[in-house]
């Protein structure tokens, strides 16, 4: 079974075609990148495998639940991380993670889901400051935390590591991948071909509402005779 | 152009914008209304009151408080039947009847006060409603005026507290089928005060306080970026749109209180309180009326707070949400207003439909309507509120689930109609066909 199956999609707002029939499958503990230049329809994509936009058309099954039938029993499995996401500011770190964590956990359950959570974030004394006090680093490694606190069967991360200096990006890629490699299936969309190329076990290219190119990154390097990722991106997106 | 006015025509455009503005237009409309308001009182005022007169008497001071009456009012019965005056009162919009007894000028010619009888018909409760009657009041000093110069140009007593005051006014009140012996419509009114202007006015702070925080709680989440989030945790819709309406209630509830313990001792002051029981005239309320009137500000407070919910829904943060606030505002005050000047009862039949539209009339008129035992607008008023807040709370759960919440646009599905709602509602019809 696949953790995801994308078949067909589309999205229209309006008039305008986001996505034109985009298909792929991740493999469970699999990291899965979209990567594309912007209004290419990656985070688009990513909102509707969260359950937050309708689907036009085409089918999505998530850990075997269908999506448009069932997206209460999806939002169980899985955890999204907005690219500007924010947390509750009138709240300290800590309070934002037991806030969260008692959705999915009661009594010693949700302790050891914060415990985690703190664990994550590793924002020292600062998690018992309210987090309108955060800088947007630090603001970023608590949601990750929140993220993954929960252990969710597929996390959906859009832009990573955005805002977060080199050390605590590499911390967090760590992170993702050793959650990775205990089951958790990853979706990610980035502009950084660095981050992608050193996380993702395959990548898509998403130009114009469609995949332009699918594969490993290695593949996609040979493939197009590029040094790297962002040469593959750049000949892919410029064909 | 100099550094000085770039940045004036900078702060000028940031902070003109429809967000600061339409409150103020709003508020100068609605002062505009109320300037209208109190201009129709110097009209009422001045406005020959009607009135009937039965003289029983016939002598030389009936006589004189007759053509006093004559001269100041339009007399619409003249006559001796007590029930024909009613009717020509009642046919004509008039306000009292005035009985002069057979032994009236026989009483003054006797060094005693002469007795005037006056039924008042008071047609409702409100500010306006009661203008009548005062004007009537000033009629009765004239006709305590013109007597008193009689008593003294014709030298018939020397008695200076008979000169002063030569009439005496026993006076009963019909108001909505009941008979009140002993009491003039300004002091029903004044007895009112309280379902007049704080009833009102807790129902309107209440609304508006909830819904503010309504949909202010929107437009933080969008703007804090926190909505994306909630939505995708194991939570129904449904869920998190009763979680934020509770909330809203409870803190708009508190607040309200906090206001209106404020505003009622203010009222006090200012108005006084009538030393009058109201048990006495069969005006006070049981606790079956209060359940009532709580139930009706319940489904008033639920159908604010969905409606709220779904203007939170199209605003995109929390400046923007400060403007949507204003349809509500001005939805709760259109009532109040209708509800301190006037009366439902008197009030044309295009405007008694336009406030019975607004489920928040319904709380600030059932206090009233139950003191009079109108149990059939307070219940038929509950039912159409029940009704309301349930579609719109329906509307609200269905539009969470859409993608408006994030986008803040009618998708393309929805966008066949105009109407996000009746889009909404054509979509709900087309899928409980299949």
């Amino acid at each position: 079974m696949y953790a995801i199956e994308v078949k067909d999609l589309i999205k229209n707002y309006g008039s305008f075609q986001a996505l034109k029939g985009i298909s792929f499958n991740v493999k469970e503990g699999e990291v899965y990148g979209l990567i594309g230049p912007n209004g290419a329809g990656k985070t688009t994509a990513l909102r509707i495998l969260s359950t937050l936009l309708e689907v036009t058309s085409g089918s999505i099954r998530i850990q075997g639940i269908d999506l448009r039938e069932r997206p209460e029993e999806v939002r169980r499995v899985i955890s999204y991380l907005p690219e500007d996401a924010g947390a509750y500011k009138h709240l300290k770190g800590r309070e934002y993670l037991k806030f969260i964590a008692q959705f999915f956990a009661d009594g010693e359950g949700a302790k050891v889901l914060v415990d985690r959570g703190l664990e994550i974030a590793n924002l020292g004394e600062r998690i018992d400051d309210k987090v309108e006090t955060y800088s947007k680093g630090m603001a970023r490694r608590l949601l990750v935390a929140r993220a993954l606190m929960i252990r969710p069967k597929l996390a959906i991360l859009d832009e990573l590591t955005s805002g977060l200096d080199v050390l605590n990006a590499q911390e967090i890629r760590k992170t993702v991948k050793s959650y990775a490699g205990q089951g958790t299936t990853v979706l990610l969309s980035s502009h950084n071909m660095l981050e992608v190329e050193l996380l993702c076990d395959r990548i898509a290219l998403v130009n114009d509402g469609l995949i332009v190119a699918e594969g490993t990154p290695s593949d996609l390097k040979h493939r197009y005779e590029a040094q790297n990722v962002e040469e593959v991106f750049v000949k892919v997106v410029q064909r | 152009m100099s550094s000085l006015s770039k940045i004036i025509r900078k702060e000028v455009k940031e902070l003109l914008t429809p967000a600061t503005l339409i409150p103020i237009i709003v508020i100068a409309v609605l002062f505009g209304s109320l300037g209208g308001v109190f201009g129709g009182i110097d009209e009422a005022m001045e406005e020959a009151p009607r009135v009937a007169i039965i003289d029983q008497d016939g002598g030389l001071m009936s006589q004189v408080a007759v053509a006093v009456i004559n001269f100041s009012a339009e007399i619409v019965y003249d006559g001796d039947d007590v029930q024909e005056a009613l009717n020509a009162l009642d046919e004509q919009d008039g306000v009292s009847l005035f009985i002069i007894p057979s032994n009236f000028t026989a009483d003054i010619m006797s060094d005693r006060p002469g007795t005037i009888e006056a039924v008042w018909i008071m047609k409702g409760a409100g500010i306006m409603d009661s203008l009548p009657g005062a004007s009537v009041e000033s009629v009765l000093m004239g006709v305590d005026h013109a007597i008193s110069f009689a008593l003294i140009e014709n030298n018939i007593t020397d008695n200076a507290s008979l000169i002063l005051g030569p009439t005496q006014l026993t006076e009963s009140t019909v108001f909505k089928g009941k008979t009140m012996e002993g009491i003039s419509p300004i002091l029903i009114s004044s007895m009112m005060s309280s379902q007049s202007f704080v009833m009102p006015l807790i129902v309107m702070m209440v609304i508006i306080y909830a819904g503010s925080i309504v949909i202010s709680s929107m437009g933080t989440e969008k703007e804090n970026k926190t909505l994306e989030t909630l939505l995708t945790m194991p939570v129904s819709r449904t869920s998190i749109v009763f979680g934020k309406l509770v909330g809203a209630a409870i803190v708009g509830l508190l607040m309200a209180v906090i206001y209106m313990l404020g505003m009622s001792y203010y009222m006090d002051s200012l108005m006084g309180t009538a030393s009058f029981d109201m048990e006495q005239y069969g005006l006070a309320l049981g606790i079956t009326d209060y359940a009532l009137v709580g139930i009706s500000l319940f489904a008033a407070l639920v159908f604010a707070l969905a409606l709220c919910m779904i203007l939170g829904i199209f605003t995109k943060n929390y400046k923007a949400a400060q403007t949507m606030t204003m349809p509500v505002t001005f939805l709760a005050m259109i009532p109040m207003f209708v509800t301190m000047f006037t009366d439902f009862d008197t009030l044309p039949m295009a405007a008694k439909v336009m406030v019975f539209a607004i489920p928040f009339s319904h709380p600030m008129i059932a206090m009233r309507a139950l003191m009079f035992d109108d149990y059939v607008l307070v219940l038929s008023g509950i039912a159409y509120s029940s009704v309301a807040a349930l579609l719109v709370m329906f509307a609200a759960v269905t539009l969470f689930k859409k993608d408006i919440l994030l986008t803040g646009k009618v998708s393309n599905s929805d966008r066949k109609s105009k109407v996000p709602l009746v889009a909404l509602l054509q979509t709900i019809a087309r899928k409980r066909r299949k």
